[in-house]
């Protein structure tokens, strides 16, 4: 029986020869995100139903990120439930304050994403890691707390929607565009409980860090996972990024597999894109909306807070002062320092940027650059909902780092290109 | 019976249900006070127990916090009627005992202010303003039993 990438992973974690979507199965998992939004609560399920045992301690990673460092009393307090369990449990991959960044950013890094395997984390954005031709999903705290004491959870297997990215983007047009793109065209429910399969050359000219982006926002169609295939590029990744365990198992969608619905792209055409408030679905190309005044720019995120972005957004404010707030997150430590080795840091201070800690910070409005009223900020983040960054009543529009760069040179949407 | 507080918009997201900006706790009294509180200031105030919301495609779409279904079962919302659910909340709500209804057009059948009561067992609404009545599907079974057995924790215990 043919079958897509997703329906061959989930088949092999649930011991099973085929699945079809619309099975519900039960799959074992190789690996589960931990975070301090979300696990403190699940670790309070689990002491409540005298529920003791962790899995494996080895397949649990765990980084504070949304709060971190401790915005308030409150966040210190989940950050303290956290560190407390993952030292009781001897969590191996424990990475508190100082060696803590962005989940989505971090997990790669550290290598602890592997092909082949099942994710699944405590927040929608672990859709993000099928980049790496694995399948992985965003969960809630039961069942995060269920996976964590079983190691299996269940799963509905999803119909695959197949996205074709044809053509070759040009100069200032990046992934965060095509997906924008992606989702402009399907809407924020359009891939709704559906595997989003990436396919296509424009792919093969993507970094993994450019992957990423777009398999991030998969769950911003609705989708259940985002995944890419395997290739030459994920390998080069994996070799540099992989650690303890090496081996993985390649899936690859057949040739004959069924698509719900296949989708063509053609990425030579697309412009910079921005996603009008208030949803990702939003998009316009910048030839649309050039000229609208901000606020603040803030570039970072488990989007598009990794060293490729901030080089890009470095590339374009060289030379030049920001017109308007401008806030730098790196995801992780080794993106930060690996900008402060490049001297990244010093065109962001130089351009009068403010460069924070990695952390999820103002991205779901939590702090480090939160919105006053009527205040409007581009973003390079991958929501903007009402009051995602701050107030009810400003406004987030969502760009790549490019856009988001240039927009903050002349306090305004512009068209990168222009600086190119 | 319970009044239903309706929605007439898809896509209400769970930073309309419950802002980010308060999930530093995971105490659901204190997140219930900020029930949909980006979206209507004054729900908690009109919300009495029991009551239900009704809304059009996608809701509950955003992020995975189980914090938005807290907020509503501290509000005492007694279920969300929707056109249809984003993923993770649908499944969150199952997980922590909370009834998704989907009922087509559920914003155009059932008015602000409406008495309505629901058969969960037999999947039938009851518009008692509007004396009229609207089935929906059931559950799938192994998510009644699910909730039957107090939520997925408990299910797994056993």
């Amino acid at each position: 029986m043919s079958m897509t990438i997703t329906e061959k992973i989930l088949a092999a974690a649930a011991g099973k020869k085929n699945v079809e979507p619309g099975d519900i199965i039960d799959a074992k998992i190789d690996c589960i995100m931990c975070h301090d939004v979300t696990t403190p609560a699940a670790i309070s399920m689990l002491k409540e139903k005298g529920i003791d045992k962790v899995f494996d301690t080895e397949k649990i990673v765990v980084t504070p990120d949304h709060f971190q460092p401790a915005k308030d009393i409150k966040s210190a307090e989940l950050h303290k439930r956290l560190d407390s369990w993952a030292r009781e449990k001897k969590i191996k991959f424990y990475y508190p304050l100082g060696k803590a960044g962005v989940c989505h950013a971090l997990l790669p890094e550290q290598g602890h994403i592997r092909p082949g395997e099942v994710i699944i984390g405590g927040d929608s954005h672990t859709c993000t890691y099928g980049a790496f031709a694995a399948f992985s999903t965003g969960i809630g705290s039961t069942d995060l707390a269920a996976a964590i004491a079983t190691g299996t959870l269940w799963f509905r297997v999803p119909a695959s929607m197949k996205f074709v990215l044809n053509g070759k983007l040009s100069k200032g047009v990046y992934s965060k565009d095509v997906i924008l793109a992606c989702i402009a065209k399907i809407g924020t429910d359009g891939a709704l409980y559906k595997a989003m399969e990436f396919t296509g050359p424009t792919l093969k000219e993507m970094s993994m860090e450019a992957r990423m982006t777009i398999t991030n926002m998969a769950i911003e169609a609705g989708a259940k996972n985002g995944i890419i295939g395997f290739d030459e590029i994920t390998k080069k990744y994996l070799d540099e990024h992989l650690k303890d365990k090496k081996q993985y198992k390649v899936y690859q969608s057949d040739a004959d597999a069924k698509y719900e619905q296949t989708i063509e792209i053609d990425c030579s055409k697309l412009e910079p894109i921005v996603a009008m408030p208030h949803l990702p679905s939003g998009g316009k190309p910048i030839s649309q909306c050039a000229g609208m005044k901000m606020d603040q720019s803030y570039i970072g995120s488990c989007t598009n807070g990794r060293i490729e972005d901030l080089r890009i957004a470095a590339a374009i404010m060289k030379g030049k002062k920001v017109a308007i707030r401008t806030i730098i997150v790196p995801a992780t430590p080794e993106i930060w320092k690996q900008a402060m080795d490049e001297k990244l840091f010093d065109i962001f201070y130089a351009a009068g940027c403010v460069i924070s800690a990695p952390t999820c910070g103002a991205c779901l409005g939590g702090f480090m650059g939160i919105l006053a009223a009527g205040e409007k900020c581009v973003s390079t983040t991958n929501r903007n909902f009402v009051g995602r960054m701050g107030s009810p009543k400003s406004e987030v529009y969502l760009a790549s780092p490019a856009t988001a760069a240039a927009s903050a040179v002349e306090g305004k949407l512009v068209d990168p290109r222009k600086y190119m | 019976m319970s009044k239903a507080h309706v929605y007439k918009r898809d896509h209400i997201n769970t930073d309309e249900i419950i802002p980010a900006r308060y999930l530093n706790t995971d105490n659901t009294a204190e997140l219930a006070t900020h029930c949909m509180e980006d979206l209507d200031t004054d729900f908690v105030k009109k919300c009495k127990a029991g009551d239900c919301i009704v809304a059009g495609d996608d809701f509950g779409c955003g992020s995975s916090r189980e914090h938005a279904v807290w907020a509503l079962q501290g509000a005492k919302v007694g279920a969300v009627i929707a056109k249809s659910f984003a993923r993770i909340f649908y499944r969150n709500c199952i997980n922590c005992g909370f009834y998704p209804i989907e009922l087509a057009d559920a914003a155009e059948k059932i008015n602000n202010g409406d008495e309505i009561e629901i058969d969960y067992k037999k999947g039938v609404i009851k518009n008692k303003t509007q004396k009229k009545e609207f089935t929906f599907k059931p559950l799938p079974d192994f998510a009644i039993e699910i909730i039957n057995d107090g939520g997925l924790l408990e299910h797994i215990k056993k």
